[in-house]
């Protein structure tokens, strides 16, 4: 019993220091002071997390647009609300599929190559070097990766959200018959801006936080050996997605519960 | 200032282990001072401590007076700026160039016309004889020569003081002797004052004006390295000619070898 108690106090101890530890990070990353090198540095970063996560964002948004699309029209057949489709497609792709997927998505390509990056750098004594030249790790890795990160991957949302209701059209319209002025214009009445679309990039900017935070934090105090990468770059695709379904409930349930 | 580095009273533990007791040492200016050591006994850390990278758990660091251990963190990047460190691995980045990896220090923390800066660069690879690999990748390099681009990039800034951390390890005699020769002529040319740490007792004792020798969590003996060759210390005759008899112990601190066989 004492043993047990004493566990839970060392574990809760570690949690703190952890969270301690993440949040002075964070707060060095976020008052970063903006030169133009810096704003360099994101740019490459925005280039790094969001445009060569491109190809794995937009197939995989065609894919599900397209299989949203014919399992929508599949039901809304049933009682002749085909005309439906675009409007299903869209709000539940600006609402939820967009943000959350893509979140997945980028935990799983970026956020693990952030992980193994920044874990490398301190395993190779990149870091430590860095900090003897008097450059701040804090401020010139993990801030421009923390800021490129959360710019890209809303963008990375809305372009998936795009492709995806394009790839709903092509079955729906071009394979299954549904009118194109219905499916399109029935969509347009429905989408709300501030509702589904600007809701949408904020749920996608609180993951995209998120995502990078925990990844960033998993390199920067990952054990410097190969396993411990490993054992970082897990720990930042579990976490990091596990996040991102937790807080899209209690995102959902604010904004539209 | 006579002294550019004051170790006073460092303690220093990692998790149980202790590492440090009651340490003191000064680095007198413009000197090679060497710290000599056998492996683990804490000569890196020691380096850290004294860039400020490590915090002790008792005592202070001074580095040209300023505590490094009681600075904030900006008062302590602007005395880095006057610190050089020699890592073992190097640590050069990778995905750079040669003449890249020099000019980053520059890059970070001058705003020099790309001409300036390229003549700098250009000067300081010279001054380790790779000028002609500008163009090759930190991963393209031998061992020798990747030590040899980190310290034309740890003295890109032109620091006051220059750390060394196991220079000659894993080096092929010729890259020895051109370290040597290096670390020699470039505390003299460019007036800096230097720490090698090493356990390449012979190399080291040619080239330092001053050596402490670190066992036992403390300095057992200090001096010329002359009075060093000459010290009567049987943990230091065992040390510096290398004997595998003698007060430092072959095996890591165990229980009977017999006793553990019977148990298994």
């Amino acid at each position: 019993m004492i043993d047990a108690i004493q566990q839970l106090g060392q574990r809760s101890i570690s949690f703190v220091l952890r969270l301690g530890a993440a949040g002075t990070m964070l707060i060095s990353a976020l008052f970063t002071k903006p030169t133009l090198k810096w704003a360099r540095l994101v740019l490459l970063q925005v280039y790094q997390l969001g445009v060569l996560s491109l190809p794995i964002i937009v197939v995989a948004g065609l894919f599900i647009g397209m299989v949203l699309g014919l399992q929508g029209y599949n039901v809304l057949i049933n009682y002749g609300a085909e005309q439906s489709l675009g409007t299903m497609v869209a709000l539940s792709l600006l609402r939820e599929l967009g943000p959350v997927v893509t979140a997945l998505l980028f935990a799983g390509r970026a956020g693990s190559a952030l992980t193994a990056e920044v874990g490398l750098m301190k395993a190779t004594e990149q870091l430590s070097s860095m900090e003897m030249m008097a450059v701040d790790p804090l401020k010139r890795i993990i801030a421009p990766r923390f800021w490129g990160g959360v710019l890209a991957m809303p963008m990375l949302a809305f372009m998936f959200s795009l492709i995806a209701i394009w790839g709903g059209s092509v079955v729906g319209v071009n394979w299954k018959g549904i009118d194109s002025g219905g499916f399109w214009s029935v969509m347009q009445a429905s989408v709300d801006v501030k509702l589904d679309i600007v809701y949408g990039f904020i749920k996608s900017a609180v993951f995209a936080f998120v995502i990078v935070w925990v990844a960033l934090y998993n390199g920067y105090y990952a054990k410097p050996s190969s396993a411990g990468i490993s054992e970082a770059t897990t720990r930042t695709v579990v976490n990091a997605s596990l996040l991102v379904l937790a807080l899209d409930f209690i995102l959902t349930i604010f904004m539209y519960g | 200032m006579d002294h550019l580095v004051e170790v006073c009273g460092l303690h220093f533990a990692r998790q149980q282990r202790v590492l440090f007791e009651d340490l003191n040492l000064t680095v007198r200016r413009g000197q090679i001072t060497a710290i000599l050591g056998p492996s683990g006994i804490g000569k890196t850390t020691l380096l850290k401590l004294i860039g400020g990278q490590l915090t002790p758990t008792q005592g202070d660091v001074l580095f040209a007076g300023q505590s490094v251990t009681h600075a904030s963190r900006p008062a302590l990047f602007k005395m880095r700026r006057k610190m050089g460190l020699l890592f073992q691995s190097g640590a050069l980045f990778p995905e750079l160039t040669v003449f890249e990896n020099v000019a980053f220090p520059l890059r970070e923390h001058t705003r020099l016309n790309e001409r300036v800066l390229r003549t700098l660069v250009l000067m300081k690879l010279e001054s380790v004889g790779l000028r002609g690999a500008q163009h090759l990748l930190a991963t393209e390099l031998s061992g020798g020569m990747a030590r040899r681009v980190a310290l034309a990039r740890a003295t890109a800034l032109d620091p006051e003081l220059m750390m060394y951390d196991e220079p000659f390890a894993g080096q092929d005699p010729i890259s020895m002797g051109v370290l040597l020769k290096l670390i020699r002529d470039l505390n003299q040319s460019l007036g800096l004052t230097s720490i090698v740490v090493s356990h390449d007792v012979k190399e080291v004792l040619e080239i330092a004006d001053y050596v402490y020798v670190l066992a036992e969590k403390k300095i057992i003996a200090e001096g010329s390295p002359q009075a060093i060759k000459i010290n009567s210390d049987p943990r230091l005759i065992q040390f510096i000619n290398g004997l595998p008899n003698g007060p430092v112990p072959f095996h890591y601190p165990v229980s009977d070898f017999a006793k553990d066989v019977m148990l298994s």
